[in-house]
C-alpha cells in the first residue's frame, strides 16, 4: 500500500483540508492524527458558547468515525507525534513509525501562559480547544465571577459571552486600551464602553502576580497592589504557533514555521497550514486565512500546485454588545487614521498618502458599511 | 423557502429570514445573497464554505 498523505491536527485547518482534497481526490489513502478527541468543532463558536448555553458536547458537530467515514480517512485520536524524519518521510509516534507522502502540520497555536505565584494557579485556564472549553464549562458550573487575563479579541470576546452567561466579569491586562495590536483607540472605546454597559469591569495597566485560595473563591493581587475577588480565571493573554517538532526537524520557523505561497516548508513533502504557519511573513490566526489555504493546498496534493492568495481579512470580533469588524493596515504600510462618528458608532478608516484605504475599525451600526469598503481593501497576499 | 447551513461552524442561513443585519432582506434565495456576504458566526466568505440544503 502507499505511504498516505498525512495530517496532523484535527482542528479547523486539518479538517477542512481533508475536506477540500477528498473532493478532489478520492483513493490516496488519507491519515490524520490528533493530540485531542478529534471532534469536529468550529473554534469561533468556544467564544458564543455561554451566551447561548452550549456544553462542550453541543458544540461538538461530528464524533471522529463520522468524519473518518465522511472524509473516508483514518483517524488516530489521542495520539502525539513524537519526532519526523524528513530525509525519509516518515514521522515517530513514540517507537512506531508512520511513513508519509506527504506531510501537512495543522497542529495550531497554543496559549501563552505567564508565571503566577500562589496557591491557586489550577484555577487559571487557557481556552483554546473544545477541551478545554468543557474544562472551564466544568470549573466554572455554579460559580458567579471570572477574571480574564488580557483584554484583546478572545479576552473582550469572552467577556461579552461570560456576561450574557450570567457572570461578573473583570479583565486585567497589562494596556491601555482593549485589543491594542488590532484596534484604533477610538473603536477600542466604544467596545469598551459597550462591554462596560454590561457590567464589565477592565482593570487596565496591571497584570495577575498572584493568586491565593481564599475562604470564598480567589483573591487576584496585581502589580498595583489592587486585589480582586473571583471564583475562576480564564488566560486569554495570546497565542503563539507550535513549531517544536517542526525545528527539531530541522525545519525552517520564525513566528510559526516558515512556509512559501504553496504552503511547503524548507523540506520538500512537508507543508503547514492553519495558526502553526508563518506564510511569506503572515501568521494569521484566523478562519479567512485558514479556508484559503486550505483550498489551495488541497489543489498542490492532489497535482496541481497552486499558490495560496490572501483577499482582504476583515475580522469579525463577537462583540454583540458592540458589534466589531476590522482590518487592520497590511504591517508596514503607513498610513492616516480618520475617525467619523461617536458613542458606540465608530467609522475609522486608514488611507495610504494616495488616497487608497488600507484598513478600517467599524463599530456599531458602522458595520453595516463592511460590504462597500471591503471592495476598497488592499489584497494582503495578492 | 430553503435553509442552508455553514459547514464550518453551523450557521444556518435561512431564506425565509433572511439576514436583516447585514441589510439581506427575508425572502432573499441563498443563490441572491451577494457574493462578498461574510459568514456572521466565523466570517468566512460565501465563497469559502459550502451550504448544504437541510430543509
Amino acid at each position: 500500500m502507499s505511504a498516505p498523505v498525512v495530517i496532523v491536527g484535527t482542528g479547523l485547518a486539518g479538517y477542512n483540508l481533508a475536506r477540500e482534497f477528498r473532493k478532489l481526490d478520492s483513493e490516496t489513502p488519507l491519515l490524520l492524527i490528533t493530540a485531542d478527541d478529534g471532534r469536529s468543532y468550529s473554534k469561533p463558536m468556544l467564544s458564543t458558547g455561554f451566551g447561548k448555553n452550549k456544553e462542550a458536547d453541543g458544540l461538538a458537530m461530528a464524533e471522529p468515525g463520522a468524519m473518518a467515514d465522511q472524509l473516508k480517512a483514518e483517524i488516530r485520536t489521542h495520539t502525539r507525534i513524537s519526532g519526523i524524519d524528513p530525509g525519509h518521510k516518515r514521522l515517530w509516534i513514540g517507537e512506531e513509525t508512520v511513513y508519509y507522502r506527504d506531510l501537512v502540520l495543522a497542529w495550531g497555536a497554543e496559549t501563552v501562559r505567564v508565571p503566577v505565584e500562589g496557591d491557586a494557579q489550577d484555577a487559571i485556564f487557557p481556552i483554546n480547544d473544545l477541551e478545554d472549553y468543557a474544562r472551564f464549562r466544568a470549573a466554572a458550573a455554579g460559580k458567579k465571577r471570572v477574571l480574564i487575563l488580557g483584554a484583546g479579541l478572545i479576552g473582550c470576546e469572552f467577556a461579552n459571552d461570560l456576561i450574557l452567561g450570567g457572570y461578573e466579569v473583570d479583565l486585567v491586562a497589562p494596556c491601555e486600551q482593549v485589543m491594542p495590536t488590532l484596534l484604533h483607540p477610538a473603536a477600542a472605546a466604544a467596545v469598551q464602553a459597550g462591554l462596560e454597559s454590561l457590567g464589565a469591569r477592565f482593570h487596565l495597566g496591571p497584570v495577575l502576580t498572584r493568586l491565593l485560595r481564599a475562604e470564598q473563591g480567589l483573591q487576584a493581587h496585581l502589580s498595583n497592589g489592587q486585589v480582586i475577588v473571583c471564583d475562576v480565571v480564564v488566560s486569554a493573554i495570546g497565542l503563539r504557533p507550535r513549531v517544536d517538532l517542526a525545528t527539531a526537524a530541522g525545519l525552517q520557523a520564525g513566528r510559526g514555521v516558515t512556509v512559501d505561497r504553496h504552503l511547503k516548508t524548507s523540506h520538500v513533502h512537508i507543508y503547514a497550514l492553519g495558526d502553526c504557519a508563518e506564510v511569506e511573513g503572515l501568521n494569521l490566526l484566523y478562519v479567512m486565512p485558514l479556508m484559503s489555504g486550505a483550498r489551495a493546498l488541497a489543489q498542490t496534493l492532489a497535482g496541481t500546485p497552486t499558490a495560496v492568495k490572501y483577499g482582504p481579512m476583515p475580522i469579525t470580533v463577537k462583540t454583540p454588545v458592540c458589534p466589531l469588524v476590522v482590518s487592520p493596515p497590511p504591517s508596514g504600510r503607513e498610513g492616516i487614521w480618520s475617525v467619523e462618528g461617536q458613542g458606540a458608532d465608530i467609522k475609522a478608516l486608514c488611507h495610504d498618502p494616495e488616497g487608497n484605504l488600507l484598513g478600517y475599525a467599524l463599530t456599531g451600526a458602522a458595520v453595516l458599511e463592511k460590504l462597500a469598503l471591503n471592495k476598497q481593501l488592499p489584497a494582503l497576499l495578492a | 423557502m430553503k435553509k442552508w447551513q455553514c459547514i464550518v461552524c453551523g450557521l444556518i442561513y435561512n431564506e425565509a429570514e433572511g439576514w436583516p443585519d447585514d441589510g439581506i432582506a427575508p425572502g432573499t434565495r441563498w443563490e441572491d445573497v451577494p457574493q462578498d456576504w461574510l459568514c456572521p458566526d466565523c466570517g468566512v466568505g460565501k465563497i469559502d464554505f459550502e451550504m448544504i440544503e437541510i430543509a
